[in-house]
């Protein structure tokens, strides 16, 4: 069964894609979606099979892959229930958004490719999260990698969604050095690939030191960094993170599904799949910790000033994988693996809410550009509300919430209740900046006064460009503010926009769209509530996760001793957030731009991402121009060539004078200089 | 072994279709040339069915005295299966590939390919050393001619450098041959493959057959041959130059080097792996600079050549096999590329990678085997690219966790540059009326990719096949240099809480790699 769920998307792909437009929109798209709604219906079962503690976790070979001496390398799938809970996020995140892609995309004329792409990086995915051995899992994380830059890049005549493209490939590859490395060097001290054997192994080699690059460290201390490398690229950590905001140049359907809910969470999977080993090299999980920590409240730090829709989710996708990896770093695995499952339903509602939005509002996608839209599409607004109260963690202590009141509390408890009381505090603030950058974005969208008229997206499409616009399809026209991801001027407040609906009217999304968001929103609410027993309480988490993470059932106990305000704080910070938010978007309207010019260089600083870009560049990408090109015509031509060949040509010649000779004769010569050299050889060989 | 002379069969076909192609019209000679290239595929193919992996070291054997110790001595191992195999694969490609390319001089022209085909597989078929010697060096002449008569506008410098580096290299190994046939006192390569060498002599030896197969390879600094002559060469003339003639260093490190000079091996293994690391950066960095489509893919080359070369000197069967693969892989790989460059040359007539952009938009099915093969060559999981670099690169770390480091680095830049490149050329807006009119590939393109396009698959998915044959060849080879393997630096201690028995493996496993 697990392989149909798995190779009925790579099928579906596969046909999709080579028969490409001859094969037709509606074929293409019917062929994918089935599969994902089968995979899906599917992957269910299986879930609730550990859920219930029926299903067993089990190993299905398919093949043998690689097998050099001790590394015996098989394609394989487990399922066990860590697996089981990425197969259902991973199919029925991906099977909704197939479906919302029908609306979505409805306009593009490269559908089918479109949709081959999809379904290529669901059955990556899926593989991914099946591995039983760490070459399978780099499979996946390669193939996910690869589907991400073709869809970042789907748009391909458009310049920035190529460089976007470009970026995410190269900057996941430095993590994937760091996987490598990983793999190579657990090769060398385990003898063996695969996971199972390694996990066994690892508590054993604790005290164990191992030399690398000149120094001697513990050895698990740097097999886990060096793959949690590999997590920090595809998790978009700090540091690796700069690819996913440029990754936003996809498809909105595309930024849901790979971008927020599965492909960004591969590297919190990752830890949590060697989680045995993580457990037994302390230092690294407090390096896991604060790496997620700093990622957590520097991009929710960014996210606050962000005025592209798609950028603020984005960041806050960045900041949310921050607490899945404290969570991961404090032992709290399977918090870690909570907040991972309802993230993938809120987020995913989010952006393809936000999708619905953009939809609406023709391509624009500057916040400064909506306003007061929730009369005009009032389900995808109920839709982002929801997705709101979810991620804010909207919930009553002692009665129950939406899915983010149960995965981040206790994320925020688990971290105080493991003795890292400032990372706990940490998670403490960046619920405070959650609340305000997503109470901040559903203010700017849905209330207030209609700023419509000052986009030129809107512009177009009351003046009858519609038709020029649909047949490049959505998102083409980004804005120069859109490709930057900032304001030009940040002095303009949203004061300064035009007012009014210059005549434009919003129009609601298709049903294809409504009903992913709609089942997505039936996640946002409930996820949490349901699940919170067998994912992360000490008597249901055990009999759920049997060995598959480091469950620790001590940790689980002691996450509900914290103090009182701990348990509430995330709760107080969502509703300061809110207020917060309320004050300066609802009840005063100029308050935002005065805060703005008042803290002028923390705002330049938050809306410049802190200039990693900059400093990437400068740091990176120019030098390797420069060394590239000096390598090449100092090295290559000015030296090697000069003192080489052209300066050994430059002796011949004015030995000899016979340029021409040499040049056009030289084939002769060299065959005579041979002649010579074996009538020697043979004279010799005879002889002797 | 086999009484039927199969690979006297293999070379003397091409010989004779060699020299009836030159008594033929144009027309004449292209059949000619496709059809002998053929049936030595065929041949080919037989030859891997026949060769059992399981069975003695030299198979397909024949022994024909010449004169003296002189004889027509061939036999295959796995190694040289593997590379007759590219080699037979690759050639009736290149024939195809020059149908219409080739205009001028075509009797000839086919002559020189069907003869560089002997020679190859004479190569890598010959078990005596003076024979071998013969088919080395001899196999660069038809080269010389490929690329000086249908070459570029700049062809006869390039054909010159290629010369000049050539040629010093080849005095020095003969130099060596010479000195090694009269100390052993045999000019049969199995018997040399046996004879410990003196370890003083053996450093000088090591050297000198370095000197020829490092400009083969072509190993960093030697490598500026490479890119003149890949830009020179006509398209079918780059395939062969980097899926084959590139293999002959790497084939020479394989079949002399290591299991004749273990200990000067492993003495020089600093260089090796030095000259390597460097390649793979460097040349890396200059190929994201190249606005010459065949020079940045050659540039390439010779950073993968460098993942070859640490492989080969890793001492354990992970590296030596990966570098096989990589052999393999970047001979497919790097061949279909030229091909792709070749496909759009013809229609553009222009390697300038700025004049190209949006191909994609006209030509998606071309644009689907260059991503594939782009893809490759970044070493990307599913493809034959990565079994070969991950083998290698895993192997070198067992040794040398710097050399592992920095020869990884490759993956980012590798990326970086093809990336680019495919950017440049296949994505964008439509770059010209020019481009715009580009048609799709032809079915004959079609025919020339698709099947290095399913065999890049095939060896990525189930390496299997091609990993079987050579896999007790690797542990006679290992077996042989075992008493010279290098230390590796990673040493690991056992840990504290380990079961005896673990703690023993663990212990071992360090030493033993």
């Amino acid at each position: 069964m697990i392989s149909v769920i798995v190779f009925l998307p790579l099928l579906a792909a596969v046909i999709a894609g080579l028969g490409n437009r001859n094969l037709g929109n509606v074929p293409a798209k019917a062929i994918t979606t089935g599969a994902l709604f089968v995979s899906c219906a599917l992957s269910w079962p299986i879930f609730l099979g550990f859920l219930t503690g029926s299903a067993q976790a089990h190993v299905e070979p398919v093949m043998p892959w690689i097998i050099s001496g001790d590394m015996d390398v098989s394609w394989g799938l487990r399922v066990d229930a860590l697996t089981s809970v990425m197969l259902v996020v991973i199919t029925t995140v991906s099977a909704l958004v197939h479906l919302y892609s029908w609306g979505y995309m409805s306009e593009d004329p490269d559908q089918p490719r479109f949709f081959a792409y999809l379904s290529l990086f669901t059955f990556a995915m899926l593989m991914l999260v099946t591995a039983d051995n760490l070459v399978q899992m780099f499979f996946g994380w390669e193939g996910v990698g690869l589907a991400s830059y073709l869809l970042i890049g789907f748009w391909y005549y458009k310049p920035s969604a190529n460089a976007a493209a470009i970026k995410a490939f190269v900057v996941n590859r430095v993590g994937d050095l760091g996987f490598m490395l990983g793999i190579f060097g657990i090769y060398l001290v385990f003898d063996t690939v695969s996971i199972p054997e390694i996990l066994a192994a690892a508590p054993g080699m604790t005290g164990s030191t191992i030399g690398f690059l000149g120094m001697r460290a513990d050895t698990l201390t740097v097999l886990c960094l060096l793959l949690f490398v590999g997590a920090m690229g595809k998790s978009a950590q700090l540091g690796l993170h700069t690819w996913l905001p440029d990754a936003m140049e996809g498809p909105t359907p595309v930024s849901a599904l790979i971008h927020a809910a599965t492909m960004v969470t591969a590297g919190v999977f990752m830890v949590c799949r060697l989680s045995p080993m993580f457990e037994a090299a302390p230092a690294a999980l407090a390096v896991v910790t604060a790496v997620g920590a700093a990622t957590c409240l520097f991009a929710a730090t960014v996210g606050l000033v962000q005025n592209d829709i798609k950028r603020v989710i984005a960041y806050s996708t960045c900041s949310q994988l921050g607490y899945m990896f404290f969570a991961a770093g404090v032992g709290a695995y399977g918090a870690a693996m909570f907040h991972l499952f309802t993230h993938a339903f809120f987020k995913a509602l989010l952006f393809l809410g936000a999708g619905s939005v953009i939809h609406a509002m023709h391509h624009e996608q500057d916040m400064r550009f909506y306003g007061g839209l929730r009369r005009s599409i009032p389900l995808t607004f109920w839709a982002m509300m929801i997705g709101t109260f979810a991620i804010t963690g909207v919930g009553i202590y002692g009665v129950g919430g939406f899915a983010g009141f149960y995965s981040k509390d206790a994320i925020i408890e688990a971290a105080w209740a493991s003795g890292w009381l400032g990372v706990s505090m940490v998670g403490m603030l960046v619920a405070f900046l959650t609340s305000f950058y997503s109470w901040r974005l559903v203010f700017l969208t849905f209330f207030g006064q209609p700023r419509w008229a000052g986009s030129e997206h809107i512009q177009h499409a009351v003046h009858g460009h519609h038709t020029s616009d649909a047949h490049h399809g959505h998102d083409q026209e980004a804005h120069p503010e859109a490709e930057h991801g900032d304001s030009p001027d940040p002095h303009h407040g949203h004061e300064d926009v035009p007012h009014g609906t210059a005549g434009y009217h919003p129009h609601e999304s298709p049903l294809s769209m409504l009903i992913p968001l709609g089942v997505l929103s039936l996640g946002a609410i409930a996820a949490g509530f349901a699940f919170h027993h067998a994912f992360i309480e000490p008597e249901g988490g055990p009999e759920f996760w049997r060995g598959s993470i480091a469950f620790s059932e001590h940790l689980a106990h002691a996450m509900h001793e914290v103090p009182l305000l701990v348990k509430l704080s995330a709760t107080i910070a969502m509703i300061s957030g809110l207020l917060l938010a309320y004050a300066m978007y609802i009840r005063s309207r100029d308050a935002a731009s005065k805060t703005a010019d008042t803290f002028r260089v923390a705002y330049d600083f938050f809306l410049n991402k802190w200039y990693f870009d900059e400093l990437y560049d400068l740091l990176f990408v120019r030098p390797a121009f420069a060394f590239g090109r000096f390598f090449w015509h100092r090295g290559d031509e000015k030296t090697i060539d000069r003192f080489g060949p052209n300066g050994a040509a430059w002796l011949a010649q004015a030995g000899s004078r016979a340029a021409a000779k040499l040049q056009t004769g030289y084939v002769y010569t060299y065959a005579f200089v041979m002649l010579i050299g074996l009538t020697a050889a043979v004279t010799w060989a005879i002889a002797g | 072994m086999e009484t039927f002379p199969i690979l006297s069969l293999m070379l003397g076909i091409p010989a004779v279709a060699a020299v009836a192609c030159l008594f033929a019209s144009p027309r004449d000679a292209r059949w000619i040339a496709l059809g002998a290239t053929l049936v030595d595929l065929a041949l080919g193919l037989v030859l891997w069915a026949g060769f059992d992996p399981n069975g003695a070291q030299w198979q397909f054997q024949e022994f024909q005295p010449v004169f003296g110790r002189f004889a027509w001595a061939l036999g295959i191992d796995g190694f040289a299966l593997l590379l007759i195999l590219l080699s037979v694969f690759l050639m009736p490609i290149c024939i195809g590939a020059s149908w219409r390319a080739i205009e001028k001089r075509v009797p000839e022209y086919m002559s020189a390919f069907l003869l560089t085909e002997v020679l190859m597989i004479g190569t890598f078929a010959a078990q005596d050393i003076f024979l071998f010697y013969i088919f080395f060096e001899a196999g660069l002449i038809p080269m010389f001619l490929i690329i000086g008569i249908w070459g570029g506008a700049n062809r006869i410098y390039a054909s010159y450098k290629f010369f000049l580096y050539t040629l010093l290299g080849s005095l020095l190994m003969l130099i060596a041959m010479l000195y090694m046939t009269r100390t052993a006192g045999s000019t049969y390569i199995p018997d040399l493959m046996a004879y410990d060498f003196p370890v003083r002599a053996q450093t000088w030896l090591w050297l000198a057959f370095f000197a020829s197969f490092a400009v083969k390879m072509p190993m960093w600094p030697v490598h500026t041959w490479l890119p003149d002559a890949h830009v020179q060469a006509p398209t079918a003339g780059s395939v062969i130059l980097a899926g084959v003639l590139l293999k002959l260093g790497g084939y020479g490190f394989l079949r002399f080097s290591l299991p004749m000079f273990p200990e000067a091996s492993s003495e020089l293994t600093w260089l090796i792996f030095a000259l390597s690391a460097v390649a793979v950066i460097y040349t890396s960095l200059v190929a994201l600079v190249q606005s010459d489509m065949k020079k940045l893919i050659a540039y390439s080359s010779v950073a993968h050549m460098a993942i070859v070369t640490i492989g080969l000197f890793a001492f354990n069967r992970q590296g030596i096999e990966g570098a096989m693969i990589v052999m393999l892989s970047h001979g497919l790989v790097s061949g279909a590329l030229f091909l792709c460059v070749g496909v759009i040359y013809d229609r553009l007539h222009t390697r300038e990678i700025a004049r190209y952009g949006g191909v994609s938009s006209v030509m998606p099915t071309f644009a689907v085997f260059f991503l594939l093969f782009t893809m490759a060559s970044i070493g990307l999981p599913g493809t034959s690219g990565f079994v070969g670099e991950f083998l290698s690169l895993m192997g070198s770390y067992q040794v040398s966790t710097w050399t592992a480091f920095l020869c990884t680095t490759g993956i980012i830049l590798g990326a970086a540059y093809m990336l680019y490149l495919y950017r440049r050329v296949a994505y964008g807006e439509v770059k010209s009326e020019e481009v715009r009119a580009m048609p799709d590939l032809t079915g004959r393109e079609l025919w020339l990719l698709a099947p290095i396009a399913g065999v890049v698959l095939w060896m990525g998915v189930y390496p299997e096949s091609f990993m079987r044959p050579m896999r007790n060849d690797v542990g006679r080879l290992l077996a042989r240099i075992e008493r010279a393997t290098p230390h590796g630096d990673s040493n690991p201690t056992p840990g504290r809480g380990a079961p005896a028995a673990e703690q023993h493996a663990s212990a071992a496993h360090g030493g033993a790699h």
